[in-house]
């Protein structure tokens, strides 16, 4: 039994007066102990939404969640919202993108560290603060006395996302949830968190769920990824697989669209067409399809079901996966791009954006 | 002669204090003593992370802000002595796109007012027909329908947005574009559209580039020739490949080793430099190597009291460092000292020898399996 | 951003129920490739569907289905629902606040009070002059007359009829409203636009220009705003103009404050950056670009300004500033004069408050709508 087991999460946003947006609309996944599970995807695909649902940070009003989410035995959906805080923190704890506004500006680290292990660990004065510059050092932050009585502003960037994550393992949780811990920091700064949160696993075993739309990072740090489109995981895989042969036209067409460091200069990319407003609804068929260089007509007969085509364990939501790595050299059958932004859907022309 | 050189630029901030009048306490100093020269049709990357000044720098080119001192000549004119009004006229033939394709448009302008709004200023194209069919053909050179014209920028999407700023430019047929951060704002599928489509531009108009990017991935897929930007001055400078296959500065070495490859055997394998510490102050400088602070080379003497310039290492490729044989040739080996609490405590088992053998190796690619 | 994903998500029906159909599985001849492994589920026709004309075609006929066909399905899935082409940012802001029930409600108070105050004085049963009732009234003695048949809203301490003193004097309450606005509008926008332009041109003597013009606008921000307009109507003598001036002078350095920091930072917006990097002259930026842009705000405060006006003239008038012409009702003068009376009559005081505090409400909820309506973090 893994320790975090998702099912169908479904996260539909209600607003009077306007039509239902489901954001996330059946992700599935399991979190072990130790792993590192990635959710890949660009913006707009559900990741967010996903974490904030675990933690149940989503507003009460004007949302509808769906499916399960059980941490070790319990369904985190349906659990009182009392007890809900008493996990997170202890058993659970979430790492921000912006560490500036996910700390308290006006008042100093110390304070903001110390207050969490009184809460959760009961731990006071004296020796709330030793405990508390012990995870300063622990997350890499030189000198933690003085540390601890700055102020975040104080700090830099990187400096910020290690107090964060000294606040997030204060009580050392089992699962620790991190949404694009690193998107606002320089790559040098970047390569500094990802070894912490590594060295983090390695050491306590903690699980984490890494939320990223950097696939680099993923095919740094993850063991295992789940790459979502739309609001649903498109395709799940153990990470060497799913770099060695993605499945999904729209893995594979990310992949394909990054420049690489280490690839030959002049290559040129293969973009995916269009943009994310380029989707039908996944109950008329599969909303990446208006994009897709593997359109086929059965795209568009009802929402395509998680498979395993390949490899076991390596499952896809597609009706006309990639098989043959080599096949993308041309599309299948050209599809049609549309020009959203207005009434009339116009073709153009292949690799403009609609 | 380069299209494009620049000499020794500087661009100092006044940082002002006071109570009731406001004295000038100190100097950012945002670009310190830039020279590189662009070659006509070529691309010239400058890269390094936030707060290293390559942003200013982009700007200076155009005199968007004020050159403290140094020269940038442009087809033979130094733009920074030109008088207000003639620098006004020769940005037709200096473009930018900008980072943030929302913010860089006017929300109360028509996408045909925003693109006839430089031609106006230049006074290209006679009445508004003429105009009108120029910005009809730009539009469809960058891939937006005609519909576009009477749209205003909220109604399209991010990579739509900057397709608009890149049209902006384009309708005045500049020799240069300065691209500052071109698709950092956008979503990964839609950067490689844009990607594409200036390298395209660029194919058929021969334009001139100068790339402004943090993400050395994007800026080396792009460019000719890349220049490596740390606190405000360059510390290395080479061609594309060159500058992949051997970067020489530490400070390269190590932003290179940090890049993220989307390939778990590359990631598994590669050797990582870690940087302890941050980014000093601008305004407060380090003396010597500005880079020494962090630098896991660092030597007791030279690297704190005396500034390096950058200096052929051959073939074009040049190196702002005091020591750069001496690493290279593995003389010298990272001071493990400067890098304790990072290096020493890497969960990979990768101890601060590991980094020591990378020197001529290209990172990412060699090494000891983690 | 959310109501453009929510877009394609408006089905067709027709188009659902061909789609959906058994038949719409048929692979096209190029699109045989690579056979799809699983997950075409099939869901049923849809019952709700009307029977198109396509379903009485054979089978045959709709496995020819065209490419052009499917674009066309495509095309309709993906539509947006509406077509918003074209919308200037100021369309939209007044289709967002259309939308809004603080727009609709102040607006509708706003309407009526302007109403009134157009039509007050001809639908008024009574002159406000007529003291036809003097008679019954003796108010040293507290004696009043309450509502009745013929005075809806009762007598006012001199025998005058109550609800056409206040119809008449929803005019007035109006025109000191506006006036005082306006004063305030276009003198704070000029000094302000001036100080914002100087500033966003550049330059030292712009800055010089700028910091002359704010530190006189923080001298006037310094004084208390009603002792100013106390003082200034003091000076001025006791008239409604002297009011209307009063108000307005207060607002000035609001006004000015307001655009000129609206200015500022829309001067250190990107798309000003792009324009001068086009080569746009200095002018047109700040008068093409920076004002445009920096409206906004200012025009929210006109709303909101009307409300403050409308009662910073009433406490001028309950001061005894205001005009004390009997034919020229004011509330605020009414309000004065009635709290003499408010033990043995409260209601006198009570209605023209309630105009006042009303109209008021009316302004502010307005202004407030348009606040969220022209808010930049609500442009999707």
């Amino acid at each position: 039994m893994a320790l975090l087991n998702v099912d169908e999460l479904a996260v539909t946003f209600t607003a009077r007066g306007r039509d239902d947006f489901r954001a996330v609309s059946g992700v599935s996944f399991t979190v072990d102990q130790g792993e590192v599970v990635g959710l890949v995807g660009e913006s707009g695909c559900g990741k967010s939404v996903t974490s904030l649902a675990l933690m149940g940070l989503l507003p009460s009003k004007g949302v509808r969640v769906g499916g399960r989410a059980e941490y070790d035995g319990t369904d985190l959906l349906t659990l009182p919202k009392s007890k809900l805080r008493d996990m997170r923190g202890t058993q659970l704890a979430m790492i921000f993108q912006d560490p500036l506004s996910s700390l308290n500006p006006v008042v100093p680290i110390g304070v903001q560290v110390t207050e969490i292990l009184s809460r959760h660990r009961g731990l006071r004065g004296e020796k709330a603060r030793k405990e508390a510059a012990d995870l300063l050092d622990r997350v890499g932050i030189p000198d933690p006395t003085r540390r601890l009585k700055e102020y975040p502003h104080q700090l830099s960037g990187g400096m910020r996302q290690r107090a964060l994550i000294a606040m997030a393992v204060a009580c050392a949780p089992r699962l620790l949830i991190a949404d694009e811990p690193t998107t606002a920091l320089d790559v040098t700064i970047q390569a500094q968190i990802l070894e912490l949160l590594r060295e983090l696993v390695d050491q306590e075993g903690t699980a984490l769920l890494m939320i990223t739309h950097d696939l680099g990072v993923v095919a740094g740090l993850c063991d295992r990824v789940n790459v979502l489109y739309a609001g649903k995981a498109v395709e799940a895989a153990e990470r060497r697989e799913l770099f060695a042969a993605p499945m999904h036209p729209y893995a594979h067409g990310l992949l394909g669209s990054i420049p690489r460091l280490d690839s030959p200069r002049g290559q040129p990319l293969n973009p995916i067409r269009g943009s994310i407003n380029d989707q039908i609804p996944w109950s008329e068929g599969c909303a990446f399809a208006p994009r897709c260089d593997h359109y086929v007509m059965e795209c568009l007969t009802g929402t395509p079901q998680l498979t395993e085509p390949a490899a076991a364990g390596h499952r896809v939501r597609c009706v006309n996966p990639v098989l043959d790595q080599s096949d993308l050299a041309g599309p299948v059958l050209d599809p049609p791009v549309m020009d959203t932004t207005g009434s009339e859907a116009t073709a153009r022309h292949p690799g403009g954006e609609a | 002669m380069s299209l494009l050189e620049l000499n020794d630029i500087k661009v100092h901030f006044p940082v002002r204090r006071g109570i009731l009048f406001d004295r000038v306490v100190g100097h950012v100093q945002a670009v310190d003593g830039i020279s590189l020269s662009v070659e006509a049709g070529q691309t010239y990357g400058l890269v390094g992370e936030s707060g290293c000044g390559k942003t200013t720098l982009g700007r200076a080119i155009l005199r968007l802000v004020d050159i403290t001192g140094g020269e940038v000549l442009f087809d033979g004119t130094d733009l920074a002595q030109l008088p207000e009004e003639e620098m006004r006229r020769s940005r037709r033939r200096l473009q930018m796109v900008f980072q943030d394709p929302l913010g860089s448009l006017n929300p109360r302008q028509n996408i045909e007012s925003i693109l006839a709004e430089g031609m106006a200023a230049h006074g290209i194209g006679g009445n508004r027909e003429e105009r009108r069919a120029k910005i009809l053909k730009v539009l469809d050179r960058v891939g937006l329908p005609d519909s576009a014209l009477a749209r205003y920028p909220h109604e399209f999407s991010g990579g739509q947005r900057q397709r608009i700023g890149i049209a902006r430019a384009l309708v005045l047929e500049p020799d240069v574009i300065i691209c500052d951060e071109p698709v950092s704002a956008l979503d990964v599928s839609i950067q490689a559209q844009v990607i594409n489509l200036l390298e395209e531009l660029q194919e058929q108009l021969g334009l001139t580039y100068v790339v402004i990017a943090h993400d050395l991935a994007v800026v080396r897929h792009i460019s000719d020739v890349i220049g490596v930007m740390y606190l405000g001055s360059l510390v290395e400078e080479a061609n594309s490949d060159d500058l992949y296959a051997n970067p020489q500065h530490p400070y390269t070495k190590a932003l290179m080793s940090a890049v993220p490859v989307p390939d778990p055997e590359v990631e598994d394998t590669r050797e990582r430099i870690l940087l302890t510490g941050d980014l000093p102050s601008p305004s407060n400088p380090p003396a010597g190597c500005r880079f020494h602070t962090r630098c896991p080379w660092k030597q007791p003497t030279r690297c704190d009291t005396e500034r390096p310039v950058l200096t052929d290492t051959g073939s074009g490729h040049r190196v702002a460092c005091h020591f750069v044989n001496e690493i290279a040739s593995g003389e010298l080996a990272p001071t493990s000292a400067l890098a304790p609490e990072i290096l020493g405590a890497s969960g990979d088992g990768e101890p601060s020898g590991a980094a020591a053998e990378t020197d001529a190796d290209a990172p990412g690619q060699g090494g000891t399996p983690a | 951003m959310s109501t453009e994903r929510n877009e394609p998500r408006e089905p067709d029906d027709a188009a659902r129920a061909d789609g959906a159909s058994p038949e719409g599985a048929v692979p096209e001849p190029a699109g045989t490739a690579t056979t799809p492994t699983a997950g075409a589920t099939t869901g049923g026709p849809d019952p709700a569907a009307p029977a198109g004309p396509e379903r009485a075609e054979s089978p045959l006929a709709k496995a020819r289905m065209s490419k052009a066909d499917k674009i066309d399905r495509l095309a309709q899935l993906t539509a947006q629902r509406t077509t918003s082409s074209g919308d200037s940012l100021w369309v939209a802001a007044f289709r967002r606040l259309r939308s809004s029930k603080m727009a609709i409600i102040g607006a509708v108070i706003i309407a009526v009070f302007v109403l009134l105050a157009i039509v007050g004085p001809w639908i008024a049963p009574y002159s406000p002059t007529a003291q036809t009732w003097r008679g019954e009234v003796f108010s040293n003695r507290g004696i009043f007359v309450g509502p009745r048949a013929e005075n809806w809203l009762g007598l006012d301490n001199l025998g005058r009829d109550q609800l056409s003193r206040l119809l008449v004097g929803a005019r007035q309450t109006l025109l000191v409203g506006v006036v005082a606005t306006v004063i305030g509008f276009v003198v704070g926008a000029l000094i302000g636009g001036l100080s914002g332009a100087a500033l966003a041109l550049g330059g030292r003597t712009g800055q010089r220009i700028d910091t002359v013009i704010m530190r006189f606008i923080d001298m006037m921000l310094a004084l208390p705003s009603l002792l100013l307009a106390v003082s200034i109507a003091a000076v001025m003598g006791q008239s409604l103009t002297t009011v209307m001036i009063a108000v307005g002078v207060v607002q000035i350095p609001i006004f000015a404050r307001l655009l000129r920091g609206s200015m500022l930072a829309q001067a250190n917006a990107d798309y000003v950056l792009a324009a001068r990097s086009l080569g746009v002259r200095r002018r047109r930026i700040v008068l093409a670009h920076v004002l445009p842009n920096s409206l906004g705000p200012v025009i929210v405060q006109c709303t909101l300004v009307l409300a403050t006006a409308i009662i910073e003239a009433a406490a001028l008038s309950f001061l005894g500033l205001g005009n004390l012409d009997a034919a020229q009702p004011e509330w605020g003068v009414m309000l004065a004069q009635a709290q003499r009376f408010f033990d043995a009559a409260p209601m006198l005081a009570v209605w023209p408050a309630l105009g006042i505090i009303i109209t008021a409400l009316g302004f502010t909820l307005l202004g407030e709508a348009m606040r969220e309506a022209l808010d930049p973090k609500l442009r999707s």
